[in-house]
């Protein structure tokens, strides 16, 4: 065992290290900012454009594409010296990782060629217009609909959780076609221009006060059947190539973690002494070191099976059900650690450090475990894929849709 | 980036797989489990020996095969899987790993081969009955040249023909080498949550006894041997984990109720994938004690403690579900689930409790902080 990397592998990331070093600062050494939302999306086109004339865009796409068929190593390395430095990738990940995917195993080569490239370049951000307000962990139960205008489809309905809607340039969106045959079998997938007329575009106002989502209407929306992706009917299809790229992309959830508990239990005192030599505190920490250093090392795990061109095993399947809780039980306790005072982000304009990572990482943690496949989807696909076990019995199976209860 | 076992590993332990499920099924397990008079199963033992593996880790100077701690940790983790009633841990883990570390070369010379061979079986004396044994309140004394005191429990105490006896020495404290079968020393079996491992009473009035290495930091000498402990008793801990989930997965997967297959209702499929997902874990963190392990990495004390506790966790949660998913048959004699929950147990405090295990994996945590200041 060792966590060198090879020749090859030391050269491509040395190769990284030099662009990010001439071109970028490390997050240690840069101060933290205050913009607009605007400026933010500038500084990352700015960026992507950067990475992009260098050939560091989109590694593993296809060259013809712009990309440079990048092994997955290459892609983690890359991930691990571009995470070291203060660079906004945020807007370009759903674009990059799962709608440019979609269209490059779906679109003609003409739209290929023609949007595929603006997209690496920065031009174009895209967003992916899939949940609705009755289909989010049953998404084939969506009601979008669309129906056939001669060259054209005309698009009625409402998505929800559209990350990033508000400033994106195009979509991929599911719909449905044909409410008289069972859920999965009515679907037809089409990408479109998100300024095309009838878009409704309302920012949904999330539990931290922040919005990163958006809710989008369709009102008479008129997509060319050129831009279908897949047959008439097929677009569950299409949807597994575009989630099966989610569950690669959802990672960890990041925020408050043990690390951070350690050094406040070292500053906050209980009965006088420091709250670190509380047996209570300590107990709580070690478990969430495990939690932690379990997940880099299986992390370790499903890199070293992709450095020696092994298929990864299904170990990272518990990345996002594991951290996501944790998030939400470390940044809990570091409130009650932190006793009548942990209710307080800071004055005015004076937030402090304490309140913004554990406010923050508490009332985002609610969302991760939901975003990206909800804890209790991820345990059935753990059951399911990894252990094997049946399927739920479903009692919609076989119904044409609009046959099927509904609910509210 | 390497941080798999390597192929003449992973054939090691395709080998030990088919030696343990022939030589040590549940059934051979069960049969220590029902006579309260056999400690461990003698022809198992003999086998063991024989594949040299009580040697693995003895360099071949002292009659070993010179391997390395990563090919110990395969078979710890397949000895666990099939909870192989032997006293291999003790003497292995505990008794042989003293002595590699501690040792005198004399020390060495004149123990390591019996071990190796199997031909002896060695233990370590800790406890002094109920509680967290303490260094300033350690009853067994060393002086001149012998030991008196009781040591309970001492695990296979009845059977090792050595054991190593952390005793209080002047100011300090020795870990101390004792012959069982000297003069002096009177042993009895002590009832145990897990038959299958046996557990003794040891005690020593004026026995002859030879300090390990240089005497006087014998708690300090004990702390590092539980460190390397620590991460071959987790992989038997995680193969113990892997071996009730496997069971649970298979029996929910067969038993039907309200016409179907209880593993499709989601209570059971979440219950079973937080069982894969605590095993995942500790068996990532059991494979970082391993790297640390066989590179005496800086590390390894943090490392062996993260391993233990996830570990001892995930074979607790795997027992004690396995048990809940095959409902009340789980709780028969008859059925092999308690063997699993009661190892589990055992495994959870030999080396200290996980109260224990989670100071010492804070300690370890705060002791990097401060160098990284």
């Amino acid at each position: 065992m060792n966590f060198d990397d090879t020749p090859q592998e030391a050269a491509f990331r040395a190769e990284a290290r030099a662009f990010l070093s001439a071109n970028a600062t490390l997050k240690s050494d840069s101060a933290s900012r205050d913009e607009t939302e605007a400026e933010y999306i500038l500084r990352a086109k700015a960026w992507q454009k950067l990475k992009a004339d260098h050939g560091w865009a989109c590694l593993s796409y296809p060259s013809e594409y712009g990309g440079r068929g990048a092994t997955s190593m290459e892609n983690i390395i890359w991930g691990q010296e571009e995470g070291k430095y203060d660079v906004p990738v945020g807007p370009y990940a759903i674009g990059l990782g799962m709608c440019g995917l979609t269209m490059i195993a779906y679109a003609s080569e003409e739209h290929l060629k023609e949007r595929i490239p603006r997209m690496v370049e920065g031009v174009d951000i895209w967003c992916q217009l899939f949940s609705e307000p009755g289909a989010g962990s049953d998404l084939a139960n969506l009601r979008t609909r669309c129906e056939r205008d001669g060259d054209d489809w005309i698009i009625n309905g409402q998505k929800i959780w559209t990350s990033g809607a508000h400033f994106c340039d195009w979509g991929i969106l599911v719909t449905r076609s044909d409410p008289t045959v069972p859920k999965h079998k009515g679907l037809t997938f089409f990408f479109l221009d998100m300024k095309s007329p009838g878009v409704e575009i309302r920012p949904i106002k999330q539990i931290s006060g922040d919005s990163n989502f958006n809710e989008v209407y369709f009102t008479d929306v008129r997509i060319p059947d050129h831009q279908r992706l897949g047959a008439v009917g097929d677009g569950w299809k299409v949807s597994l190539t575009t989630l099966m790229n989610e569950r690669l992309a959802v990672g960890d959830a990041g925020g408050a973690d043990a690390p951070h508990i350690l050094e406040l239990a070292q500053r906050m005192s209980i009965d006088g002494e420091p709250a670190i030599k509380s047996r209570a505190v300590r107990e709580k920490i070690a478990n969430w070191h495990c939690e932690k250093a379990g997940l880099r090392n299986t992390k370790y795990r499903v890199m070293s099976a992709l450095s020696q061109g092994k298929t990864a095993g299904p170990e990272n399947s518990i990345t996002k059900v594991v951290s996501a809780s944790k998030l939400q039980d470390v940044s809990s306790f570091a409130i009650d650690l932190m006793d009548m005072g942990g209710v307080m982000l800071g004055r005015e304009g004076q937030e402090e450090l304490d309140g913004k990572l554990f406010h923050g990482s508490f009332l985002g943690a609610p969302g991760m475990r939901i975003a990206g496949g909800t804890d209790e989807i991820l345990r059935n696909i753990i059951a399911e894929r990894v252990l094997g076990l049946p399927q739920d019995v479903r009692v919609d199976k076989g119904i044409p849709f609009n046959e099927v209860e509904q609910g509210n | 980036m390497n941080f798999e076992f390597s192929d003449e590993q992973n054939l090691l332990r395709e080998q030990a797989q088919r030696f343990l499920s022939e030589q040590s099924p549940l059934s051979t397990v069960r049969a220590v489990l029902d006579d309260a008079d056999v400690s461990c199963d003698q022809a198992l033992w003999q086998g063991i020996c024989e594949l040299g593996w009580t040697g693995v880790t003895v360099p071949e100077a002292y009659g070993g095969l010179g391997m390395g701690y990563l090919e110990l940790c395969v078979l710890a983790e397949e000895l666990g899987r099939s909870l192989a009633p032997t006293p291999f841990a003790s003497s292995v883990y505990l008794a042989t790993e003293a002595l590699i570390r501690f040792g005198t070369e004399s020390q060495k010379q004149k123990w390591l081969p019996g071990l190796a061979s199997g031909e002896l079986v060695g233990t370590l004396a800790v406890a002094e009955g109920r509680g967290a044994p303490r260094p300033d309140a350690m009853a067994t004394n060393y002086a001149d040249g012998s030991v008196t005191g009781t040591k309970l429990p001492v695990p296979d105490g009845d059977i090792a023909d050595i054991c190593i006896v952390l005793s209080k020495d002047g100011a300090g404290t020795s870990l101390c080498l004792v012959e069982l079968q000297a003069d002096g020393v009177t042993r009895s079996v002590v009832a145990n949550l897990d038959p299958t491992r046996s557990q003794a009473c040891v005690e020593m009035a004026g026995v002859s006894a030879e300090v390990l290495g240089t005497g006087g930091s014998g708690w300090e000498q004990l702390q590092e041997l539980f460190s390397r402990a620590a991460v071959l008793y987790a992989f038997e801990q995680v193969g113990g984990a892997q071996a009730s989930l496997d069971m649970a997965r298979e029996y929910a997967m067969g038993r039907y109720a309200f016409g179907r297959s209880i593993a499709s209702f989601q209570a059971i499929k979440h219950k079973l994938a937080d069982m894969y997902i605590a095993t995942t874990l500790a068996r990532s963190n059991c494979y970082y004690g391993a790297w640390a392990l066989s590179e005496d990495a800086p590390e390894l004390a943090l490392a062996a403690a993260t391993a233990r506790v996830s570990a001892t966790k995930a074979f607790h949660e795997c027992s004690k579900e396995n048990i809940q998913t095959h409902g009340g048959m789980g709780f028969t004699w008859e059925f092999d689930c308690h063997m699993y929950y009661r190892r589990a147990k055992a495994l959870s405090v030999n080396l200290g409790s996980l109260t224990i295990w989670e100071d010492r994996l804070v300690d370890a945590l705060e002791a990097r902080t401060a160098e990284e200041a």
